[in-house]
């Protein structure tokens, strides 16, 4: 029983509790780079759940083989391989999502909340649990990502995942898109916001 | 004169942090106070300046598109830039530990300070995200590289040390709401920076 709580546990508290993103702050420079628009944020987000996922499994697979003075290294690897695989899976079926994300998909491999959760979870775990919490995590991170998305592209530019939100009325009785919205220092702000939420909510999570 | 222009664009327009958001976590993280932040700056740096001519030469003479050909004219049309991603990452890793064991045993007072920022450097997204830009804009030779990463890295130390001088300040004499204390207040003035940094966009030497 003592097991099961363990998998719940690991699979559901980085949604909120312990999410990577505002908690933990590892993976902040793509979560700022690719949400101007909702759509490669939420390519983003499956991407990283994915390789997150499977980056785990192995290292969890791996973890009483692998000397501990070489394990970054090998980590590294096992991350750039799959980041590898990702980013032609991309280039082949979502070319024009691809081209947005730019560099920003080979950057998975140094988004600190893998390493931190290879460290951290999968060096010390069976793969099971491992997986359970590859896949919690990240979505912990595409939530926050969707989260940021959705208000910048809506304030941003009037859209949502390319559909008009806003009728032309609002444009005509003087309403204006908020140009700042699409500058990356607004999602540092928005972040901002969610933390401040999250932590009025979960009070023990303040600092001094 | 293309190069000190791109050396100083690299500095404030296309400033690692401001402009990118690279190195978010380190620079986050250990930006308490301005003393280890300088040290984790000139880590950077140093890196950058190390990492970027290598990975240039190494893009340009093995892994671009028909790069091989100085081989012979069978590998003319080899291309390998699907493995450029583990190529940098492996050079940035082992070129770390180098450095980290080539400190140690001539600088015994620079690893001292230095040294515990030295492993975490393998896993800034500003050194592999210098070398995925820096295959992205096909720069014309080996120097250029080399400006980009020396401007890209000193944008980084200016960075982290102001915005940890800053909070050294704040942590003495401002009355923040509790939840934006620690990381959400230093968010806040992380997009403010670089708003202001914007004022840089369009300079040209």
């Amino acid at each position: 029983m003592a097991e099961k709580i363990k998998n719940r546990d690991a699979f559901f508290n980085p949604f909120s509790k312990n999410n990577p993103v505002v908690v933990q702050v590892l993976g902040i420079c793509s979560v700022l780079a690719v949400t101007a628009k909702l759509e490669p944020a939420i390519v983003m987000g499956i991407s990283v759940i994915a390789v997150l996922a499977f980056a785990n499994v192995i290292i969890s697979l791996l973890r009483n083989t692998i000397p501990t003075n070489i394990r970054i290294i090998v980590q590294l690897v096992v991350v750039a391989g799959l980041v590898v695989i990702v980013d032609q899976l991309l280039k082949a079926f979502a070319y024009d999502a691809s081209k947005q994300l730019s560099v920003f998909i080979g950057l998975i491999i140094t988004n600190c909340i893998l390493m931190g959760r290879l460290e951290a979870f999968a060096m010390g775990n069976k793969p099971w649990p491992s997986f359970l919490d590859g896949v919690g995590n990240g979505i912990g991170y595409t939530i926050i990502l969707v989260i940021v998305g959705f208000f910048r592209e809506l304030l941003g530019s009037g859209t949502l995942l390319g559909y008009q939100v806003f009728p032309q009325s609002f444009y005509d009785a003087g309403y204006v898109n908020n140009g700042l919205m699409i500058l990356p220092p607004m999602a540092l702000i928005v972040v901002a916001c969610i933390i401040w939420v999250q932590r009025s909510v979960n009070k023990d999570l303040q600092e001094d | 004169m293309e190069n000190l222009n791109l050396f100083i664009r690299s500095i404030f327009v296309d400033n690692m942090i401001f402009a990118y958001f690279l190195g978010m976590c380190s620079f986050i993280a250990v930006s308490k106070n301005v003393k280890t932040a300088f040290g984790l700056g000139i880590a950077v740096t140093f890196m950058l300046c190390i990492t970027l001519p290598i990975n240039y030469l190494l893009n340009t003479y093995v892994l671009q598109a028909g790069a091989l050909a100085w081989l012979g004219p069978e590998f003319a049309d080899v291309d390998l830039s699907f493995l450029s991603l583990i190529m940098f990452i492996a050079v940035i890793a082992s070129m770390t530990q180098l450095v980290e064991m080539a400190v140690e045993k001539y600088s015994p007072a620079l690893y001292s300070s230095l040294g515990i920022f030295l492993p975490l450097i393998a896993v800034n997204c500003a050194i592999l995200g210098g070398s995925l830009f820096m295959q992205q804009r096909d720069f014309g030779s080996v120097w250029t590289a080399a400006c980009a990463g020396a401007g890209w890295g000193l944008g980084w130390l200016l960075a982290i040390s102001a915005i940890a001088a800053i909070r050294e300040r704040l942590a003495v004499y401002s009355n923040i709401p509790r939840p934006l204390r620690g990381v959400g207040i230093t968010f806040i003035i992380t997009a403010l920076m670089g708003i202001a940094f914007m004022s840089f966009l369009g300079i040209k030497i």
